[in-house]
């Protein structure tokens, strides 16, 4: 029976129009996979190759190149020398740590601090002055705009005077206050989709303000927490701007170790390749594990 | 939304005693006193009246995070369950005031000297000088000039982005694994993407990209030639931000009210039809949103073009944060590097107030 209406005329060109869009759909989305897959790709092989490899421009791994570990052996980190004693590693671990506890802590602190201003602006009515809510909301989001470059030099010359230049804690400071205003912006939402009767009940049955927080609704806002804290997290290991201009040999992060190699001249692209791919892989296997984490911290404030 | 009382009501029986309220008034003051007596005498030996100090400002940075703390404590004991209330805002909006207000203070001084840190003399006021100076640098100029074609980029970034979109979220395998692929871009650290592929993949002579070119016949040229590396830069910069656009967008697709398609597919709107007529208007208040949100990070460009072109060729990609950065590195110009990005940040304020406006007009009478 449904062969035979699928003979008809009309009907086919339904199909071959359905196979049509399907094929579209599909080369567009491979397109782009390779577009944003390559440059990772390329990174990644390259890390492995040797100078003629680079030179004659081979690809593909044991096929076209048989893969080295001599670019990772610039950072020390290798089968071979991984027992032995490096300083290029220990300089590269150092530059490691830095990155890891400078983003975790700002991350944590903006969180911390912009989840408890996000709640309260959600479910009290403030005055400071001639500021109401909508004003404090707005004074927050808007240091988003505030370009880094105006705070630098000020904060260049306070630092110096602070004894803080080139200290872990001056960049957290920094941090927290750049990722600020984005976990206020997601945190706000989040909490504007808790109903209140939840608080009220539980201020009916005993607790406390801030006792209905810390139990009721810190457990439902985590996962918009995690969000928050994620979002940072990427945004704080990426930072260059201030890195650069802050510290020098004691607190420098990844970015700067990794930006200082390119500049120099006539540079060997393995061990650029090595360093670069080190740097992202951390928030490569973050993307690929915690996705729905990223996703939801940006979809928020996006959808009303 | 909650212009008169809080959406959370609390019942307040507060019996605060005098002596409560006096010592919390006590702590305050105290410390703010402490603060700034210490900040006096430091202030007084680094101008060398006295003789006995600390070596850096430091211990004032800690007198002052003690009244913060005493600030925050003195609202329970002064005003209690109000206080609590209070409690949830202050120490951000301390933080925040605290690291922008005064630095933004101490830059307005600074935008007005000389300042230059290789000079021994210190700051000196100059007056208007700064200004006349950045009225005559045609580099500034130049710089903002490109900043408008980089804002201008978004549009392309914003259809591409939009297109990714609704790809993701057609009918189709594998979603998950291409919204993670799509995703990748947006993790990986501008410094990394300027030599992943500024640097090396469009290298000159032995990148994968040259070697297509000239396969085809053509002499690559990337970062030699004004208009190619701007785009370049663009294209960069596009490449990491796509995605943030895209998941913006896709989640707004994603919450499009599903009748309404149906109900237009019944009536027989063609793909592009519906599209044009119910997808897209109801999408804007999203796209806005996502436009605008991407406008200002585009605002503070600087780490590709730092670490590819740094500026050239002739300040072609040179965009204001890595002209200033690169006044302040080569020459140490703090004074005049600090007016140009208090010019900067007026320009900005004005430019996205102005933009909120338009959008919230516009907004108002959709088309």
């Amino acid at each position: 029976m449904t062969a035979i209406f699928k003979e008809h005329e009309s009907d086919r060109r339904v199909t071959s129009k359905w196979w049509a869009s399907r094929i579209a759909i599909y080369t567009a989305l491979f397109i782009w996979m390779i577009v944003c897959l390559f440059p990772i790709l390329w990174t990644i092989t390259t890390s492995f190759k040797l100078a003629p490899d680079v030179m004659k421009g081979n690809l593909i791994p044991w096929w076209d190149f048989t893969p080295r570990w001599k670019g990772w052996e610039s950072i020390g980190i290798s089968p071979r020398l991984i027992g032995e004693v490096s300083t290029v590693r220990e300089e590269f671990l150092k530059r490691f740590w830095n990155s890891t506890i400078i983003s975790i802590s700002a991350a944590l602190l903006a969180v911390l601090l912009g989840s408890l201003a996000a709640y309260g602006l959600s479910r009290f009515s403030y005055r400071f002055g001639f500021m109401k809510n909508s004003d404090i909301s707005f004074f927050f989001l808007s240091q988003m705009i505030l370009p880094p470059v105006v705070l630098a030099l000020p904060f260049l010359i306070l630092y110096k005077s602070l004894g803080l230049l080139d200290s872990r804690i001056g960049l957290i400071l920094l941090y927290t206050l750049m990722v600020l205003p984005i976990v206020i912006w997601i945190m706000r939402d989040q909490f504007h989709g808790i109903p209140i009767e939840l608080e009220e009940a539980a201020l009916v049955d005993g607790l406390g303000i801030w006792g209905a927080f810390m139990q009721i609704v810190l457990p439902i806002a985590l996962p918009g927490m995690v969000a928050a804290f994620i979002l940072s997290l990427v945004l704080c290991w990426n930072e260059y701007f201030f890195a650069a201009l802050l510290t020098s040999s004691n607190a420098s992060t990844l970015p700067v170790m990794v930006a200082s190699q390119t500049g120099s001249q006539g540079i060997n692209w393995w061990s650029m390749a090595a360093l670069s791919s080190a740097a992202i892989l951390p928030l490569v296997i973050v993307a690929i594990f915690l996705e729905k984490y990223i996703i939801k911290g940006m979809a928020a404030g996006a959808v009303k | 939304m909650n212009t008169d009382g809080d959406l959370l009501h609390t019942v307040t029986a507060d019996n605060i005693s005098d002596a409560r309220k006096r010592l919390g008034k006590t702590m305050v003051w105290g410390s703010a006193l402490l603060c700034a007596s210490m900040a006096v005498l430091q202030a007084a030996y680094q101008a060398e009246h006295i003789s006995i100090g600390f070596e850096t400002w430091r211990p004032i940075l800690y007198a002052y995070m003690l009244w913060a703390t005493a600030l925050c404590l003195a609202q329970v004991i002064v005003n209690g369950e109000k206080g609590k209330r209070t409690l949830f805002v202050l120490p951000a909006a301390l933080f925040v005031v605290s690291l922008v207000i005064f630095p933004l203070l101490f830059a307005l001084y600074i935008s007005f000297t000389d300042w230059n840190l290789a000079s021994p003399n210190g700051p000196q006021p100059n007056g208007l000088d700064n200004l006349y100076q950045m009225w005559n640098d045609s580099f500034y100029w130049n710089a903002l000039k490109n900043m408008v074609y980089y804002v201008l980029a978004v549009s392309v970034e914003y259809v591409l982005a939009f297109a990714l979109a609704l790809l993701l979220n057609a009918q189709i395998r594998a979603r998950k694994f291409f919204r993670v692929v799509f995703l990748l871009p947006l993790m990986l650290s501008p410094v990394a993407v300027s030599w992943m592929i500024g640097k090396s993949m469009f290298e000159v002579r032995f990148g994968p990209v040259s070697r297509l070119i000239r396969e085809f016949g053509g002499e690559p040229t990337f970062f030699g030639n004004p208009e190619i590396a701007r785009f370049m830069i663009m294209a960069m910069d596009a490449w990491t931000f796509i995605p943030f656009m895209m998941i913006m967008l896709l989640a707004g697709l994603q919450a499009l009210p599903r009748e309404v398609l149906e109900a237009s597919k019944v009536d027989g709107a063609s793909g592009w039809q519906s599209f044009k007529e119910i997808v897209f208007p109801l999408m804007l208040p999203v796209s806005v949103t996502a436009v605008v949100i991407r406008i200002i990070f585009k605002l503070k460009l600087a780490d590709v073009i730092i670490n590819v072109t740094s500026g050239g060729p002739g300040g072609a990609t040179d965009s204001v944060t890595s002209f200033i950065f690169r006044e302040y590195r080569d020459r140490s110009n703090v004074g005049y590097g600090t007016l140009l990005a208090m010019v900067y940040l007026v320009l900005i304020v004005i430019f996205v107030t102005l933009l909120l406006k338009l959008v919230s007009r516009w907004m108002e009478r959709p088309a």
